[in-house]
């Protein structure tokens, strides 16, 4: 095997994928976290308002978009937990690699019966439930 | 270990800024760590917990902000996660933005946006009442 020359930056080479789906997901919660604001912000006008707009968070494809912003934001929590050791743990450069192997494990792990539990009541409500 | 070459990215500024982008270097893992806790608990009580998003509606929210716990739990995650999301979103418009101008007016953008979400968010935390009709 030649010897990787990453160097000790996460940003580059193997790391480069990570760098980019870390900034794809940060600027996609925060765009979401502008909207979440104005929609919480509709109990200050009746709860009938907040109850409709909270009735669409319900529905079957904004309720997988969900699980699309859960992965979203759980991928940038744990690839921002693995550059904060990159940075500080005096082993953490070296290991970087095998972090990021141990992020996606961890994200699947996470995801599997997360999706299930966020999905499964639609699921049920679409194709009727088996009990 | 290597921290400070992290933090040269594309951005084609000199001087001045120094000591700002090293307090913005430090914040962003000190939000981010803090975030963990903060955001990922949010998820899983919203999303996944007691019936997820289905059971959530005014009365829900009317009884999590009785509580000054929840209240708090959710100032201090607006505040964070705007701040952290905009002084992140600063860097990216500072990697890609070729000129000053759009560059300028990219931030101003940035900055209405966040000081209004920052402070209606507040607002609406402050103010909120149960038995508005
Ligand atoms: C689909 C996923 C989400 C759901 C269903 C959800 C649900 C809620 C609900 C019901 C509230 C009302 C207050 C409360 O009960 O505590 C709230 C407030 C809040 N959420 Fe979320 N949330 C989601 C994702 C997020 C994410 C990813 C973030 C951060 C990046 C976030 C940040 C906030 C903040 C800052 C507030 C307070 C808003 C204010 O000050 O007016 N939420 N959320
Ligand atoms: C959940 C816990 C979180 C952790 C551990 C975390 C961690 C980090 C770290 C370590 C960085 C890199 C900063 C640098 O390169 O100097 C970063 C960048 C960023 N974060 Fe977060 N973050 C979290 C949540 C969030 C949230 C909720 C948002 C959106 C509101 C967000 C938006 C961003 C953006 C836009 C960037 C800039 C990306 C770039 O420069 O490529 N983060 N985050």
């Amino acid at each position: 095997m030649p010897k990787a020359s990453v160097g000790t930056l996460y940003r580059g080479h193997e790391g480069m994928w990570t760098w980019v789906a870390h900034r794809i997901t940060g600027v996609a919660v925060f765009f979401f976290l502008l909207v979440h604001v104005l929609d919480t912000a509709l109990v200050r006008v009746s709860p009938n308002a907040y109850d409709e707009v909270i009735a669409t968070y319900k529905t079957p494809i904004v309720n997988l978009m969900e699980v699309g912003l859960v992965g979203a934001v759980l991928f940038h929590a744990l690839n921002g937990i693995r550059i904060i050791l990159v940075d500080f743990w005096s082993r953490g450069p070296r290991l970087q690699k095998q972090m990021t192997w141990a992020i996606m494990a961890i994200w699947l792990v996470l995801m599997i019966p997360g999706a299930y539990f966020m999905l499964i009541h639609t699921v049920e409500s679409l194709f009727g439930s088996t009990s | 270990m290597s921290a400070p070459a992290l933090n040269a990215p594309k951005t084609a500024r000199s001087g001045g800024r120094t000591n700002y982008e090293m307090w913005s270097w430090i914040f962003m893992r000190v939000s981010g760590i803090v975030l963990v806790f903060l955001v990922l608990g949010h998820l899983l009580i919203m999303n996944i917990l007691d019936g997820g998003v289905q059971r959530i509606n005014f009365a829900f929210v009317a009884g999590r902000w009785s509580s000054p716990f929840w209240q708090v739990w959710d100032l201090l995650q607006l505040w964070l996660a705007m701040l952290h999301g905009a002084n992140g979103l600063r860097t990216i418009i500072n990697d890609y933005s070729e000129r000053d101008q759009t560059r300028f007016w990219l931030k101003a953008a940035l900055a209405v946006a966040t000081v209004f979400t920052i402070a209606l968010g507040t607002l609406v935390i402050f103010t909120f009442d149960p038995n508005i009709s």
